[in-house]
């Protein structure tokens, strides 16, 4: 008993710490351990200004997804977003993703607005419809010099 | 003409002979470490004394890093709340402590409790071994004493720093949860969701890998000052050994806090 009571404390000790170690890594690391749950689509925006590698991909309010990549399209000089989504959300071949601040200076995410079509959009496909991120300075100047 | 030569040059005379001596011991203190490291490899691999170690080093520190990083979490907790409330957006608390936790407190301060606990521990023993010649003893019966005494205590400082740095943050983040929450009423649904989406996994590693860092760093520094007690020029047997506990602490936390700030500046 007295020996393996230093054994078993360190076992503890040891189980604990992984305990730690696993949430920190998974749950607020979010490394991913079964790669399976997602599927890629992808998008081209005009400007992404202000949206980052990991904010989340929200329909109707609630996250369905997170930015993965933020590359550009060099051919059409455009943005090229590409999104994880979770596997048991659809979205259809003419939804439109925009870009929405939260809040009046929150973080940028992305907004996908579903269309009505009866086809859906299978992994690795593009949203054609997008909406670009609302530059909010740009607006002010266009109200005070009168534009709007 | 030679009076005055040397006192001209008695200011960089003394400066040479400090330069070289740093220099050197920072040279010790690198073979020291690269010896004991080499020999943690050689068969038989010692794993009950590291066990033992891992036991002392890491398992008797659990409560003491469990009440520092509580208070630790709730008083970040606080004062974040207290500057936070005043631009109205209190609501990332969470994101505030879990980052400063994860990013700097929680390698740092892990470090310097065990540094208070263990590693001064550490120093004493080998250092009483040494003046009492236990250390020439086991050198007789043909016992590396570098890789008894030393390897197990690094590679048991390498299990534990990064484990007890995970608690130390785990807690902090159920401290900061405690405060903010509980006592100043944040909704608590947004303070995990805020921890969840600011923290990415860049931060854990680095926190991770500055405790790995440190852990090598204490268990080095306090396990050489303790082997070479009866080479100090301070004093001898018990003196020695005081002198030697007091600088391997000393040196240790200062170069923890050095490390810390260069590590930062090369992971960001």
């Amino acid at each position: 008993m007295k020996k393996y009571s230093m054994e078993t404390i360190v076992g503890i000790f040891v189980f604990i710490g992984l305990l730690c170690v696993g949430y920190l890594t998974v749950k607020l690391g979010k490394v991913e351990l079964i790669g399976g749950n997602n599927y890629i689509l992808s998008a081209r925006f005009n400007s992404v200004s202000g949206l980052k590698t990991d904010s989340s991909v929200e329909m109707a309010g609630v996250e369905i997804g997170r930015v993965s990549k933020i590359g550009l399209d060099l051919e059409r000089e455009m943005a090229l977003v590409t999104l994880k989504i979770r596997k048991d959300v659809q979205i259809t071949d003419d939804a439109i993703a925009s870009i929405k601040t939260s809040g009046m200076i929150g973080d940028k995410f992305v907004k996908i607005t579903p269309g009505g079509s009866d086809i859906m959009l299978q992994p690795g496909e593009t949203i054609t419809e997008t909406e670009s991120a609302i530059d909010l300075e740009e607006l002010i100047s266009e109200y005070v010099f009168g534009s709007v | 003409m030679d009076q005055t030569t040397n006192s001209v040059f008695a200011p960089f005379n003394w400066l040479g002979r400090f330069s070289i001596a740093f220099i050197g011991e920072l040279g010790a203190i690198g073979i020291f470490f690269i010896h004991a490291f080499c020999l943690i490899f050689s068969l038989p691999l010692q794993v009950n004394k590291t066990i033992q170690q891992v036991f002392f080093i890491g398992a008797k520190s659990i409560l003491i890093i469990l009440l520092v990083g509580i208070f630790t979490g709730m008083v970040l907790g606080l004062q974040g709340y207290y500057t936070l409330v005043k631009f109205g957006s209190e609501g990332v608390l969470g994101a505030a402590v879990a980052l400063s936790l994860i990013r700097e407190l929680g390698p740092v301060m892990t470090a310097i409790m065990i540094i208070a606990r263990a590693g001064s521990s550490m120093a004493a023993e080998i250092g009483i071994m040494r003046i009492s010649e236990q250390i020439d003893a086991l050198d007789t019966m043909d016992i590396n004493p570098i890789r008894f005494l030393v390897s197990p205590r690094i590679v048991a400082s390498l299990i534990s720093f990064p484990l007890l740095t995970a608690i130390f943050d785990v807690i902090g983040i159920i401290g900061g949860y405690l405060s903010g929450v509980v006592l100043l009423g944040i909704n608590s649904g947004i303070y995990f969701y805020r921890i969840e989406s600011s923290v990415v996994m860049q931060d854990v590693s680095g926190g991770f890998i500055k405790s790995l860092v440190f852990g090598i760093i204490v268990s080095t520094i306090c396990c050489y000052q303790g082997y070479f007690t009866h080479m100090r020029p301070g004093g001898f047997g018990a003196r020695g050994v005081s002198l030697a506990t007091t600088s391997a602490v000393v040196l240790s936390c200062v170069l923890v806090l050095i490390v810390d700030y260069v590590l930062t500046s090369f992971l960001l």
